[in-house]
């Protein structure tokens, strides 16, 4: 599956478009990690744990949304965007979404 | 007593906070040095060279999440009251969105060219109770093109 956030895929032509496709999830993390957060809040820097946690949360997002384009027959997905949002402090929403399309190579 | 408790915390917390602070700097500004042009990054621009040919094309994006401290946000909701610039924040979005966008060429080393770079920020923690500190967390991403 090729993904891009831009109109086209590079060196391929579109044949067949399917829509929008798209996958979101919510994400917290432990308790015991988030105490861990809390200190590290005190004293600043990077919070590694929830770093962890918005790749995880980015990750599956695009799986599903790959799942969903795979269902309608595509081979790829362009004009991908990421949209964040917080459902309650510690956990995280992230959206991806596309249009699903069929490409084929250019020949020559 | 509280007082006394309030300067020691702040004390410590700026302390901490000024040296994460100065030697996250010192590697965001390495990196750079040594991701220079490695690959091109272009921000909102969707044009790559088309007369050479494309091996292949890949959504690479780069995350993280950071968050300020103690001794920052106090000064912050001092500031907030006469108003101005949050210096104390801005370097705290300012280091975020550099380490993200770092992230993300590093993870597309071999590529030619990232077109259509974004970033996407939010704020992670309660927001709506005014004593927390900030969290951000900051998703760059974009399309690298790698040619034959």
């Amino acid at each position: 599956m090729i993904l891009t956030n831009i109109e086209s895929v590079p060196g391929m032509k579109i044949k067949a478009q399917f829509g929008l496709v798209s996958g979101s999830t919510v994400r917290a993390k432990n308790a015991i990690k988030d105490i861990g957060a809390g200190l590290k809040n005190m004293v600043g820097g990077e919070l590694k744990s929830y770093t962890e946690l918005l790749t995880e949360a980015r990750k599956e997002a695009v799986d599903r949304m790959q799942e969903q384009a795979q269902k309608m027959g595509a081979n790829a997905v362009i004009n991908v965007r990421f949209a964040t949002s917080s459902v309650t402090a510690g956990a995280a929403e992230v959206y991806a979404y596309g249009t699903a399309v069929q490409v084929e190579k250019i020949e020559g | 007593m509280d007082i006394l408790l309030l300067i020691i915390l702040l004390g410590i917390t700026f302390g901490t906070g000024s040296i994460i602070e100065k030697n996250h700097f010192k590697k965001i500004r390495k990196r750079e040095i040594a991701l220079i042009k490695k690959p091109i990054v272009n921000f909102g621009i969707k044009k790559w060279d088309s007369s050479r040919k494309v091996k292949s094309t890949k959504l690479v994006s780069g995350e993280v999440v950071i968050s300020g401290d103690y001794f920052k946000n106090f000064v912050a909701a001092l500031k907030n009251f006469f108003g101005g610039r949050l210096t104390t924040f801005e370097s705290i979005l300012d280091r975020g969105r550099r380490e993200a966008i770092l992230r993300m060429r590093e993870s597309a080393k071999d590529a030619n060219i990232i077109v259509n770079a974004r970033i996407e920020t939010m704020m992670i923690n309660d927001t709506y109770t005014g004593e927390s500190v900030p969290q951000c967390a900051i998703i760059a991403y974009g399309t690298a093109i790698t040619y034959e």
